[in-house]
């Protein structure tokens, strides 16, 4: 067995003096897709940020393809080919979705751009048509849409998403995640999740954890996390509910 | 009528210099929010530079071709000024980044203090001045005795600003530098996140910043023939304040502010009273405040963020 693509060990993150994460260890495999779920405010968000340097890691370290990023800058830990569609979005709401796109392409072989645009947009066949117009303007919808082609504009070994079925019509999460499913399945991109989608979520994933107050409380399969009644109970009351629609 | 025209000339002229220092202040604003106070004296400092590269080409060099030796001191306040802009963001700007609001505009206004005060010691407190380096002019026409001139330094100062101003724009719009600096000015958590590197698209915003207020500068030399220490602060203001009503943060906001400020002070000057001319500039600054914070090409926040 290698050693894991992204690989957590023991993180502490902390805001000022509240501790946001408490020691947490996480590892994401080449190739896979790794769900994290867990109640509002348990720090989901911020193990992703963390692992982008901001904020940075008090404590533990934090690998990326064999390199220790614990300490890397941001910008450095992008052109590693991490690329993270973050909480909110954050589309760049004065720039046209081409320039978010260019922008999403800054850690890329420019010679590559019409290819990688042509592959971006084949994924998402509704960004063709508002290229040209500005990022603020969109839906909600479309500008999750475009943070996730964004994301994937440099070419990513991992690409992070923090919710992206946040706000979104049934018929788009089922979108976005066959279109994380087939770059999986395809194209060997490994994935890390943070959901509240649980269901649909793990059923997804290969792996999940479960983060409780800044903690990983469960880990295993999709499948078996599924199963977990405490995971029942806590995350998948919606769940059943949609899938019985 | 010809001598309003006359006035508009001048006005233009006179704009053209603001409208340059003006970019400086709105950029820097859009990027990290800060009015740059220092920015003024940079623009002074650059002409200084400008005039003792006029002296050393002509006394020691010999260079005696105008063209050339304008040429010259255009480029050496470029690149000094760029340069002290540079380790000023280093030194007294970046190490504030993220401490309080108010932090680096008391930095700024040090750094102010502190070119102004190390050029007066330096140069000394009188005004330096250049012999007239360009003099023919045209006359446009000349009708009951009043002739309406356009002078060589005016159109000059017409046609390297209207280059500037172009290649400046595309440089923001078009190319991925450009890109990378209303990146980092819409969202500096999200530019870092996709690769940009974002302390060196502040440092580079610095840099450019104080290469159009060195074209300003060696341009204002070029002008009046005369700088001395303290003139960063009035055409500090008056660029500011040009900023200002254009709308702070925005690039054309800051060009047409600076023209307007121009024909202005210099109607106002022509037909009022020239003692007052900087109360005018300094009241429009507060009209602008009180009646228009956003400015003439503020933007009006539309987009979901
Ligand atoms: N910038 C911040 N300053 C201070 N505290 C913060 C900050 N960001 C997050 N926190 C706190 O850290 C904890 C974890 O927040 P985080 O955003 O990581 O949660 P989350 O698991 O992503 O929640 P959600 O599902 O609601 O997005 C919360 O208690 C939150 O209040
Ligand atoms: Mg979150």
């Amino acid at each position: 067995m290698s050693e894991p693509l992204l690989c957590v060990r023991g993180v502490k993150t902390y805001y000022g003096r509240v501790q946001a994460l408490k020691g947490v260890d996480l590892d994401v495999n080449d190739g896979e897709i790794v769900t994290l779920i867990g109640a509002n405010g348990a720090g989901k968000s911020t193990l992703m940020m963390t692992v982008c340097g901001n904020p940075r890691a008090r404590e533990g370290t934090i690998t990326f393809a064999g390199r220790d990023i614990t300490r890397l800058p941001t910008h450095e830990i992008a052109r590693l080919k991490l690329a993270q569609a973050p909480e909110g979005r954050r589309i760049f709401p004065r720039m046209t979705v081409l320039e978010n796109l260019q922008m999403g392409a800054t850690t890329a072989d420019p010679a590559e751009f019409d290819r990688d645009l042509e592959r971006v947009v084949g994924l998402f066949p509704y960004l063709s048509r508002r290229l040209g117009q500005r990022g603020g303007t969109l839906s909600g919808g479309e500008q999750q849409m475009l943070a996730i082609a964004r994301a994937l504009m440099s070419r990513p070994r991992l690409l992070m998403l923090d919710e992206p079925s946040l706000g979104l019509a049934p018929l788009i999460v089922r979108q976005i995640f066959d279109a994380i499913r087939r770059l999986n399945a395809e194209q060997g991109l490994s994935v890390f999740l943070v959901e509240q989608n649980a269901f649909h979520a793990l059923k997804l994933a290969h792996r999940g954890y479960v983060m409780v107050n800044g903690l990983i409380t469960l880990t295993g399969s999709g499948r078996e996390l599924l199963e977990r009644p405490e995971v029942k109970s806590a995350y998948l009351e919606g769940g059943r509910q949609q899938v019985a629609r | 009528m010809d001598y309003f025209v006359q006035q508009l000339i001048n006005g233009i002229t006179l704009g053209s210099i603001y409208g340059l220092i003006a970019i400086g202040y709105t950029m820097v604003f859009g990027i990290v929010g800060m009015v740059n106070f220092a920015h003024g004296d940079v623009f002074m400092v650059s002409a200084f530079v400008a005039l003792i590269a006029f002296l050393i080409l002509t006394t020691w060099l010999g260079v005696t071709s105008v063209a050339l030796s304008l040429f010259l001191m255009l480029v050496a306040a470029m690149l000094f000024t760029s340069l002290i802009n540079w380790v000023i963001e280093r030194v007294a700007y970046r190490p504030l980044r993220g401490s309080f609001r108010l932090a680096p505009l008391i930095s700024a206004i040090g750094m102010s203090i502190f070119l102004s005060n190390f050029v007066q010691v330096s140069q000394g407190p009188l005004n330096k001045s250049v012999p007239p380096l360009v003099q023919r002019e045209f006359v446009l026409f000349n009708r009951n005795n009043y002739p309406v001139t356009l002078s060589y330094k005016q159109l000059i100062i017409w046609g390297i600003t209207a280059v500037l101003l172009l290649a400046f724009w595309y440089l923001v719009a078009r190319t991925r530098l450009g890109r990378a600096q209303r990146a980092c000015e819409q969202d500096k958590k999200m530019a870092a996140l996709v690769g940009i590197d974002v302390d060196r698209t502040i440092a580079i915003t610095f840099v450019i910043a104080a290469a159009l207020a060195a074209v300003a500068g060696t341009m204002y030399v070029m002008y009046y023939g005369v700088v001395s220490f303290s003139d960063g602060f009035v055409p500090g203001v008056k660029a500011f304040t040009a900023a200002v009503l254009g709308g702070i943060g925005s690039l054309p906001g800051a060009v047409v502010g600076g023209l307007l400020i121009g024909l202005i002070e210099t109607l106002w000057s022509a037909y009022f009273s020239i003692d007052y001319k900087d109360v005018a500039a300094f009241s429009i600054l507060a009209i602008t405040l009180i009646f228009l914070p956003q400015g003439l090409f503020g933007r009006p926040d539309v987009e979901k963020v």
